[in-house]
């Protein structure tokens, strides 16, 4: 092994995908034609509150109609100050998470400041776009993007399709296969400003109506104290919501909905 | 026909070597030493976006005098090096000694086979974690690599400031006593460095993965008054 330095003509700048590509060759696997059965991730979640952004994933991943893992992590820290979380594919989505997090250090590191959210954004819907040729063989990895954008001052929340498209949502977005029943019930539960502790309510929320109504989404699962993930993206930076608090909030929620005889009973609780 | 000049190969190390010398004089020195909770790096560097003091990895900082240009394109290598290798096998794969030995490498290649020496000292550290001692690799411009004990000091003068500093030094100080001392030893008998003057950052826990941090100019102002 040598020290990597380029001529200025094959310099790849701070860019860690095409540093590895010319270092090692290839990153990710070449397509195939061989169909494989391959575990995947389901629903995952994000809304705007008053302090920042809100990003939540149950922790379920399927293979065909098996449960293949009960307490897979969905939703990750990308840097300090942003989130991503992947539906989809798990294995290629989680090695597509663990690139982008090296990218955004080492854009960090070479150039000497971070990249701007819309940066960082647009750097994950080129990798979702190189992952093209495998999405079309059914390794599709869909991840939903968030942060705090410390220029402006508030959460921002970006969405993909398999293509490497990227939009820019308002407010919330959930996807995966339980994302619509998550995003309804978000929808009706949203308002300006929430504050973080109506934030977390409404995703807990959305994560168990997605579960109730979703055979790919796992629900908290109280026989073996396994709960979704919550993070919180603020000024202060990434952290995830204390799994005592999510557990607090589930076993509420989950107490209001017996004595409703398994209703929410006329508002959204 | 001509004939090609003789000249003698320790004439062309010497003439390398003085000009390497030269040009790293010319720049202001750096000293780096170890507080009671980690690795301190004090650079004199007036400018506050040319650094000389970068983070490589999770607990590895990288300091460079003499060149800035060479330097720093060493300093990429390293960061490259450094994901490249974290990201093929895992973060705690990634240690300061191989990297320094490839950068020592490097620099020999440089001065015995090219035109130009690079006109550069460089500094390795590592914060120690477990079983991985804390660690300091000095690599010299002809590719000497030298495992200092305790602290290092980098640059031109390099000498009367070691010896400045080595009276001061006391094991297991705090950050504000060593900082005060390394910014003494770097300003010399006749000068005094202000907050201005100097870049300054830590390896140290309590910043979660990543142990490098800069110290503000507000936080330098705070620690060298006090």
């Amino acid at each position: 092994m040598a020290l990597p330095l380029f001529d200025p003509a094959h310099d790849p700048g701070p860019d860690f995908t095409a540093l590895l590509n010319r270092e090692h060759g290839r990153v990710l696997p070449a397509p195939s034609e061989n169909h494989v059965s391959v575990p995947h991730g389901t629903t995952v979640l994000a809304l705007r509150f008053d302090g920042g952004v809100i990003m939540a994933g149950d922790r379920r991943a399927t293979e065909g109609h098996s449960i293949a893992h009960r307490s897979m992590e969905k939703v990750f820290p990308a840097d300090r100050y942003s989130a991503v979380a992947i539906a989809g594919s798990a294995g290629m989505a989680v090695e597509m998470v663990r690139l982008f997090q090296v990218q955004l250090e080492h854009y960090e590191k070479v150039e000497g400041v971070s990249l701007s959210l819309s940066g960082k954004a647009n750097q994950l819907a080129q990798m979702v776009r190189a992952h093209l040729p495998l999405a079309m063989q059914g390794f599709v990895v869909v991840p939903l993007f968030c942060g705090f954008d410390v220029v402006e001052g508030t959460g921002r929340i970006f969405t993909y399709d398999a293509a490497g498209g990227h939009y820019e949502e308002t407010d919330f977005q959930a996807t995966g296969s339980g994302g619509r029943d998550a995003r309804t019930t978000i929808k009706l539960g949203y308002r300006d400003n929430l504050s973080r502790a109506e934030a977390i309510e409404l995703a807990v929320l959305a994560l168990y109506e997605a579960a109730d109504a979703d055979s790919a989404t796992g629900g908290p699962d109280l026989t073996r104290g396994i709960f979704p993930i919550v993070a919180t993206v603020t000024k202060e930076g990434y952290s995830s919501v204390e799994e005592s608090e999510i557990a607090e909030r589930f076993e509420a929620a989950i107490e209001r909905r017996r004595s409703l005889g398994g209703n929410a009973g006329g508002t959204l609780r | 026909m001509t004939m090609p000049y003789y000249v003698a190969p320790e004439q062309v190390m010497k003439d390398r070597a003085e000009y390497a010398q030269k040009g790293i004089a010319r720049g202001r020195s750096l000293i780096a030493c170890v507080y009671d909770a980690g690795v301190l790096l004090v650079a004199e560097n007036p400018s506050r976006s040319l650094h000389k003091i970068s983070e490589i990895y999770d607990r590895i900082a990288f300091a460079g005098v003499g060149r800035y240009n060479e330097y720093d394109q060493l300093r990429v290598a390293g960061v490259r090096h450094a994901d490249t290798k974290g990201f093929a096998y895992s973060r705690s794969d990634v240690d300061a000694r191989s990297l320094a030995n490839l950068y020592a490498q490097h620099l020999g290649n440089v001065f015995t086979h090219e035109m130009k020496p690079l006109e550069v000292e460089i500094l390795v550290a590592e914060l120690g974690h477990g079983q991985r001692p804390t660690q300091l690799f000095h690599v010299a411009y002809e590719g000497t690599i030298t495992d200092e004990v305790n602290f290092a000091v980098l640059g031109g003068e390099a000498e009367p400031i070691r010896q400045q500093f080595e009276e001061s030094f006391t094991a297991g100080w705090g950050l504000a006593a060593a900082l005060k001392a390394a910014a003494r030893a770097l300003a010399g008998p006749d000068r005094s460095l202000g907050a201005q003057d100097l870049e300054v950052a830590v390896l140290a826990e309590g910043n979660g993965r990543r142990t490098f941090r800069r110290l503000s100019d507000g936080e330098l102002t705070t620690l060298l008054a006090s």
